[in-house]
């Protein structure tokens, strides 16, 4: 997997970089705007990270430029903003997701492997499975090992977001933004709980848990074969 | 009639202190013109009675008694308008000459003058002033003016006296209401700017009104003084938002640094241990770098043009359906009573964290066992948010400092927080025109957030 950062602090572009190539990224990294639309015209990437403010030609304007020329390549915009509205505006502006500095590297970490995935299949599913457990789109209801699990909307959601990223790390803003549309933190981690109630219903009466916790990272989903 | 804060303001009270001078000179102007005009009347009918007591005297010393009979009859004949008032009598009081009939009745004299009301004559009462005097041979004069014509004059003076302060007071009046009325809506218009401005739209200024008066002179230093401190609040926000964001840079580097070590660490060894806690702790500096920034832009203001409209109770359910598990684990009821088809218009975002920050709040202090309730309800302004728990409840000389950054109460020192969640929430209150209200909930403490009147609807969409 070949990844562009764009980033004109050079200290936070070189542990950016590190972090990501020792999980088994190639990594390539530019520091202004200019230079990197004549990289991203001349080479192809599987993703990219681009830092909003940048001198030159910034970080909206990139993500504009290459969506026009037709280049679909995952973006994830890094802010030091931080508003919801640039939220927004990134999101609008051509991006696929968006990333408040400072950040956690897991935390950039989890949202490129989404990126990375949501590339490949594109096909409108009925029904997501991990293992035993079976979630039905349409008549939206669950079961494990054909039993019947009682849901709650926002657990249906939130299960819905773990099985479609199931195998890999998926952060509490992740959630918080992608299951209950809010970007902020809120003080008390809320989410564990859901979590584990969540947990407590698929997970209680079956001798493998589906649903770990990643420390200092958030929640995975996987087939424990 | 004229409403009491006319009445209670102090352009009333100046006009009505002009007012009373005013009248008080009119008084006292009429006042002299009486004493004047009164009081050379009398001195002149007194100068006349004793000139004609000296004439008499004279001729009775002169010609004896039939003398003075005589001039007596002739005066009498020769006074018209009978206001001239004469009579002799002998020593027994009987009548010798005269025009009065008989000895008038009197009780007391002063310096010889009396003052008497004869028989009517023609059916008129007759008021008279009389000198009284004794010649020689034991004979009694009495000579005198009727005096109707001075009670006259005196009466028209009086008159014109009590109408013309009726007048004064009357115009006084009415000068004062219209002039308080004119200067009150003047300032009407500088004191709705000037609340509107308090709420937090720094951008406004107080219209003039261009006639270059002194109303106009208040608002130009008015608005001079707003500019000013617009432009002190800008150099504020610009250092402290600078800081907050320069000091972002490096403490994110710091994490990054840390976080590339904790695999090297190994698992479960002590210097990990260190290193996550590090790593929490600058994750709290940044969380309160990021709500101060959150806030202070709130405070600005900016961010009133991205407001959509949001159904209310779809908002605070969100909120509370996030926070029902925890409240759950922690042995608290979770009461929510959501009246439907409420809106107001907001971001959804920032009023989502502020209550958020409420029902955390509220579940963070209340014990086990104990209840939060979160309602939405019809206020008599706009709809009203309410969350209400039964922890210790905040003291009432505490409730604004509570509300102020980075403030935290004593016996809340060591529960976790930075001491700016209510900040956060009186930021966005006000950055949403929303009134924020503190009080008891006996026991616990109840917060209120009461919207304003929907401009041009009820609220309802």
């Amino acid at each position: 997997m070949r990844i562009l950062i764009v980033e004109d602090d050079l200290e936070a572009a070189a542990y950016l970089a590190k972090g990501l190539r020792e999980s088994g990224y190639a990594v390539d990294h530019v520091a202004d705007g200019k230079e990197a639309l004549y990289r991203i015209a001349a080479e192809t990437y599987d993703a990219m990270v681009v830092d909003r403010m940048l001198p030159g030609v910034d970080g909206l304007t990139i993500v504009k430029t290459m969506r026009a020329a037709g280049n679909k390549t995952p973006v994830l915009i890094l802010s030091a903003l931080g508003d919801v509205d640039d939220r927004v505006k990134g999101l609008r502006a051509g991006g696929d997701d968006y990333l408040t500095k400072p950040y956690a590297f897991s935390e950039l970490q989890a949202r490129l492997e989404a990126l990375l995935r949501r590339g490949g299949g594109e096909a409108a599913e009925t029904s997501l499975r991990v293992a035993d457990l079976e979630l039905d789109l349409v008549s939206r209801t669950a079961a494990r090992s054909g039993r019947p699990i009682e849901l709650k909307p926002k657990e249906f959601l939130l299960l819905e977001y773990l099985m479609r990223h199931a195998g890999h790390v998926v952060t509490r803003t992740m959630l918080l933004e992608n299951v209950w549309d809010y970007s902020f933190d809120p003080q008390t981690n809320v989410i564990d709980v859901h979590i584990s109630r969540l947990r407590h219903k698929i997970d209680r009466d079956f001798d493998k848990p589906l649903l770990h916790t990643i420390r200092g990272a958030g929640y995975t989903i996987r087939d424990p074969r | 009639m004229i409403p009491v804060r006319i009445v209670r303001s102090t352009a009333f009270r100046l006009a009505f202190l002009y007012m009373a001078l005013f009248g008080t000179s009119v008084l006292v102007l009429l006042g002299f013109i009486y004493h004047s005009t009164a009081g050379f009347m009398e001195r002149q009918t007194e100068e006349t009675v004793n000139a004609e007591i000296r004439g008499l005297t004279e001729q009775y010393s002169q010609q004896g008694l039939t003398g003075l009979v005589r001039a007596i009859e002739t005066r009498v004949a020769r006074d018209k308008s009978g206001s001239g008032l004469y009579l002799l009598t002998d020593w027994k009081f009987t009548p010798l000459a005269g025009n009065l009939k008989q000895w008038p009745e009197f009780t007391s004299t002063q310096d010889g003058w009396l003052d008497v009301e004869l028989p009517e004559i023609d059916g008129q009462r007759v008021f008279a002033r009389l000198k009284y005097f004794l010649l020689p041979g034991n004979y009694h004069l009495l000579v005198g003016r009727d005096v109707a014509e001075r009670n006259t004059v005196e009466d028209l003076i009086m008159d014109a006296l009590v109408w013309g302060l009726v007048i004064t007071v009357l115009m006084g009046g009415l000068g004062a209401v219209l002039m308080t009325r004119g200067m009150l809506g003047r300032l009407d218009v500088i004191n709705r700017a000037s609340r509107e401005i308090m709420l937090g739209d720094l951008s406004r200024r107080i219209p003039a009104k261009g006639t270059g008066d002194e109303f106009d002179q208040l608002t130009g230093n008015l608005n001079d003084m707003l500019d000013r401190i617009g432009a002190l609040m800008d150099g504020v926000r610009h250092v402290s938002d600078n800081i907050a964001h320069d000091l972002r840079g490096p403490l994110n580097r710091i994490r990054a640094r840390l976080e590339l070590a904790l695999p090297q660490a190994g698992e479960g060894g002590s210097g990990r241990g260190i290193l996550e806690r590090t790593i929490a702790d600058i994750d709290e500096v940044l969380g309160a770098f990021h709500a101060i920034l959150t806030i202070s832009q709130a405070e600005a203001g900016s961010r009133r043009e991205e407001f959509a409209m949001l159904d209310l109770a779809r908002v605070a359910g969100d909120v509370a359906e996030l926070y029902e598990p925890l409240a759950e684990d922690k042995g608290i009821r979770l009461r929510v009573e959501l009246a439907p088809g409420l809106s107001a218009p907001g971001n959804r975002h920032l009023l989502s964290q502020a209550l958020a920050n409420l029902v955390d709040n509220a579940i963070k202090y209340t014990p086990p066992g104990g209840e939060v309730a979160v309602a939405l309800s019809q206020g008599p302004d706009g709809p009203t948010i309410s969350v209400q728990d039964t922890g210790p409840g905040v003291p009432p000389e505490s409730r604004d400092k509570v509300l102020e950054r980075f403030h935290r109460l004593e016996s809340s020192r060591n529960a976790p927080g930075s001491g700016l969640g209510l900040s956060l929430v009186a930021a966005v209150a006000k950055l949403h025109g929303v009134s924020l209200t503190l009080s008891d909930a006996r026991p616990g403490l109840r917060v209120i957030l009461a919207f304003p009147r929907a401009e041009g609807g009820t609220g309802r969409p």
